[in-house]
């Protein structure tokens, strides 16, 4: 008889499945894993070390490249963590306005995770609806901070400017006719906020035709029913938060429960799994798609209703105007004096949290007193949740490692941070 | 401080006892020091204890405080008064006393919504260590491989203590304090022997020159005459 023997296979750090560069290094026996062991770092850049060398409000924009698709949720957190320290308070309309893209964001993650856990999976034509409605959301950030993706809009004492009263317009060139460019600048005629409004009415649909592409769909279920079971207390265990936590049951949001800017104020509910596996937590993420829907019109609503400042009042930490700083000298001084030395933050430490798309986004910041953090720690949700893979991998097959690295959302800017 | 975050304290400090130190924190946040020795026994009273019920660790971080308090720039007793990072002008030393290295756990109760902060310093020695708490929470099994690798923190007990984040065969623990921000090595591709090579780092860290320049040619008399520029 032949000697049946464990082989090892090496998985990634360049797949397409793998979400970035995960390597993993995979004991099979057949086609059933029995060990799988995670090698991360491949995209390690030190970014709390850079940190460290600079002034604070320089940082902003390294959070963006953490966890590059949920881009202004790692920036709130860092910025909540300054504003403890500074104890400075955040005018109410920057308050709404962050909850706004907050809410933004976490769409944009959840499209851009629905899509890719769906292409990893088999369904191809996911990917590409899904990323019709990306490209709108993208299109709010460019409007705000002038880039798609890495904002830094989010600023200690509030966001760097007010919402603008104009959309960019597509315009007509050799590869879009002026027929196409006028049908998709009918809903930029108006503000941002016109615009908004105009995508939170037609997203519902959107999602409806997500799901029925794959809620009752029988392949789908076949790859993600029973897969990657997690029970609620072992999901406490590995500090599971966020969709992940959720999955599992455990009715977690820090939104409701530690609620931070105004979301004690605004209606919106907590979806919750029953049973743990990769189906639950697509169906939990679904519907926070719906409840940000919800969230967003709520706060172009009051946005609507509420013009004012979006930034504190306070001249260390908010630049002057321009034309304030021609003609005062004291403006010039402080222009100068905070974007070279920046600010300093008084001597403590503190832990601010918010509820990112993937869990929960936490930045541990020490401060000595100096313009420079000491320390600064992020706490990546994708890191904890890829520390279980091999847990919930142990004894499935093959196809289903991808099943599940999908399921935790992992993303490799803020894994290896 | 909220009476509620008041009486946890309280509550914490007697199920802890001389083990618990409180630290001085933000109004809405909780910290404590725990003593090294019973680090293990203490998270497990803070876990299972019915009223306490921390369930979740959150987060480990690690701290090096080699340079807490201390100015970057004292290249010269004049620029200490100049670009700073330090807020004292004078320049003066650390301020922190204590052992060098720390370890900060983040701790969350899910049943009661509440959280807290505790601080373990490392036994100080040849090689800063602590107890592993990976068997108290699963999760901090990540979390002490990532301290280990960048901060050289020894956890005794921990099941599988590797490097994480840095390359395969790195040499030191990057996020020390006295470890240059720029690194030791660089990597570049050798086209003579084929393959990527390991080279000292040929670039100075720009963060040693001061931005104060005192030292300004433009009053040199040597330089006023005009014989040089013209």
């Amino acid at each position: 008889m032949a000697e049946i023997r464990n082989f090892t296979l090496n998985f990634g750090p360049q797949h397409p499945a793998a979400h970035g560069v995960l390597r993993l290094v995979l004991e099979m026996d057949g086609e059933t894993i029995q060990k799988a062991d995670p090698h991360i770092g491949l995209l390690h850049r030190g970014t709390e070390k850079l940190a460290e060398s600079k002034p604070f409000n320089q940082s902003i924009g390294y959070m963006d490249r953490l966890d590059y698709v949920s881009m202004m949720c790692n920036e709130h957190a860092y910025v909540m963590a300054i504003e403890k320290l500074l104890g400075i308070p955040v005018p109410q309309r920057a308050q709404y306005i962050r909850v706004m893209f907050d809410e933004i964001t976490r769409v944009l993650n959840h499209l851009m995770w629905l899509g890719a856990h769906g292409l990893d999976i088999g369904a191809m034509s996911v990917f590409l609806f899904c990323f019709r409605e990306r490209e709108d959301l993208m299109d709010c950030y460019e409007a705000v901070s002038g880039t798609r993706m890495h904002a830094t809009y989010y600023r200690p004492g509030g966001v760097y400017r007010d919402l603008p009263g104009v959309m960019p317009q597509y315009q007509a060139s050799r590869w879009r006719s002026q027929k196409d460019a006028s049908r998709r600048n009918e809903a930029r005629s108006g503000s941002l906020l016109d615009f908004i409004d105009d995508f939170t009415r037609r997203f519902p649909a959107c999602v409806d035709e997500y799901e029925t592409l794959l809620t009752d769909n029988r392949i789908w279920k076949q790859r993600t029913v029973n897969i990657g079971v997690v029970s609620p207390e072992r999901a406490l265990q590995l500090g599971f938060t966020g969709p992940m936590l959720r999955g599992s049951g455990i009715a977690w949001d820090l939104r409701k429960k530690q609620p931070y800017e105004v979301y004690a104020d605004l209606d919106f509910d907590i979806p919750v799994g029953v049973g743990g596996d990769c189906y639950d937590r697509y169906l939990v993420r679904i519907e926070e798609m719906r409840q940000s829907n919800r969230i967003i019109q709520q706060c172009v609503a009051w946005l609507r209703a509420n013009p004012g400042e979006v930034m504190v009042d306070d001249r260390k930490v908010r630049p002057p105007r321009r034309e304030e700083m021609k003609g005062d000298m004291e403006s010039l001084i402080h222009h100068f004096k905070l974007f070279t030395e920046g600010y300093s933050v008084p001597e403590g430490e503190t832990y601010a949290a918010v509820e990112a798309p993937k869990g929960e986004f936490g930045i541990y910041l020490v401060s000595d007193g100096a313009n420079k953090p000491y320390r600064l720690k992020c706490r990546a949700p994708g890191f904890v949740h890829l520390a279980s893979l091999a847990e919930m991998v142990e004894g499935h097959m093959l196809a289903d490692v991808v099943a599940v690295i999908g399921t935790q959302d992992i993303v490799f800017g803020e894994v290896d941070r | 401080m909220s009476a509620r975050s008041e009486a946890l304290a309280e509550l914490i400090q007697t199920r802890l006892g001389a083990a618990a130190t409180r630290r001085p924190s933000l109004p809405a946040e909780l910290s404590f020091d725990l003593d090294t020795a019973s680090l293990l026994q203490s998270l497990t009273v803070l876990r299972d204890d019915p009223e306490l019920r921390f369930e979740m660790l959150i987060d480990i971080a690690g701290v090096d405080y080699l340079d807490y308090g201390r100015s970057q720039w004292r290249t010269q007793a004049s620029a200490n008064n100049g670009f700073g990072r330090s807020v004292n002008a004078d320049g003066s030393g650390g301020s922190h006393a204590g052992p060098r290295f720390a370890a900060v756990y983040q701790l969350l109760s899910v049943s009661r919504n509440e959280r807290l902060t505790v601080r373990a310093y490392c036994a100080d020695g040849d090689e800063p260590s602590l107890p592993s708490v990976a068997g108290v929470y699963a999760c901090a099994n990540w979390f002490e491989r990532e301290a280990f690798d960048l901060f050289g923190i020894f956890f005794h007990g921990h099941p599988d203590l590797r490097r994480i984040l840095t390359d395969y065969g790195f040499i030191g623990h990057p996020f020390r304090k006295d470890f240059p921000l720029v690194g030791h090595v660089e990597v570049r591709y050798d086209e003579a022997k084929g393959r990527v090579v390991y080279e000292p780092v040929n670039i100075v860290e720009r963060t040693l020159v001061p931005r104060v320049i005192r030292d300004d040619n433009r009053y040199d008399a040597a330089l006023k005459d005009g014989s040089r520029n013209g």
